[in-house]
């Protein structure tokens, strides 16, 4: 199962922005697809989701737990039992996610919450 | 208070309505007026999922809409009403006198539409509606977020 793929949802650019920063981090390519819904419409974002999806198992990573982005990744995974969605993105839990994949979706969201959770955090000066 | 916005946006319920616009007007309630939505429980959870606790977000048929449209203008806080599409709010706007502006807030590529700004692509005939919408004395204008110009009917359709 080390064909999981991460799939980013984001407003804007900060999906790819994501990519790039786990490949500077890890070295780790092609495991991350970025999707933007800048321009789109639900229809053609829907299409540009399942465009990056593919076949495979994925977890769709998405930034808010609302909006196009949200809606549309949820509207998917309804359709797919082999899709998960995990909201918040962030690094720290993209960089714990490209290094198991070898895990079903519903484990890797799991992970992945977990992982991003732990990330957020006050620190004392 | 009233109805703050009355809004078109394929995207519907979305950051730039509840945070773009929601933030600075201070809203209380969104309606969203979309026949297939209000047909759907799976869809309207979905749609609640993406609006803080303190906002209401109601689901009308444009029938129900045309029917309580009064009764939103006269709620004593702020709210925004949402449709998906150009049709949506011409069937509201034909049914309901009341209504008398629309802000386009989004409407966007798809096959047979061209780009008449960023974020409004339209056919030949939804400009047509549109233009006939401000003809009948709808303010019509085009407009992502708060801080944007709207943009006159007359100049993207």
């Amino acid at each position: 199962m080390s064909d999981l793929r991460g799939v980013i949802v984001s407003h804007a650019a900060v999906a790819q922005a994501l990519v790039t920063a786990v490949k500077a981090i890890t070295g780790i390519d092609g495991a991350l697809t970025p999707v933007s819904n800048e321009g789109c419409g639900t229809d053609a974002l829907a299409e540009r989701l399942s465009a990056a999806v593919g076949a495979g198992p994925a977890v769709l990573f998405v930034d808010l737990p609302g909006g196009s982005c949200f809606t549309t990744s949820l509207r998917l995974a309804k359709k797919n039992a082999d899709i998960a969605v995990v909201t918040g993105v962030n690094l720290a839990m993209l960089l714990d996610f490209v290094f198991h994949r070898d895990v079903s979706p519903t484990e890797a969201a799991r992970r992945a919450v977990d992982a991003g959770g732990k990330a957020i955090r006050v620190t004392a000066a | 208070m009233t109805l703050a916005l009355y809004r078109i946006d394929d995207r519907l319920i979305h950051g730039q309505v509840v945070v773009g616009w929601g933030q600075p007007l201070n809203v209380s309630f969104i309606v969203l007026v979309d026949d297939e939505v209000r047909g759907s429980d799976w869809e309207q959870d979905l749609y609640r999922m993406g609006v803080p606790p303190s906002i209401e977000v109601r689901f009308a048929s444009v029938d129900e809409a045309a029917h309580d449209l009064a009764g939103w203008e006269a709620d004593s806080r702020v709210g925004i009403l949402l449709v998906g599409d150009i049709d949506t709010a011409v069937a509201l706007a034909e049914r309901a006198p009341q209504v008398r502006r629309f802000n386009v807030g989004g409407v966007h590529h798809r096959a047979g539409r061209t780009e008449r700004l960023r974020f409004v692509y339209l056919t030949d005939d939804e400009a047509t509606k549109l233009r006939a919408l401000a003809e009948r004395g709808v303010d019509v204008t085009a407009q992502d977020v708060p801080s944007a110009r709207p943009v006159p009917v007359g100049e993207f359709t």
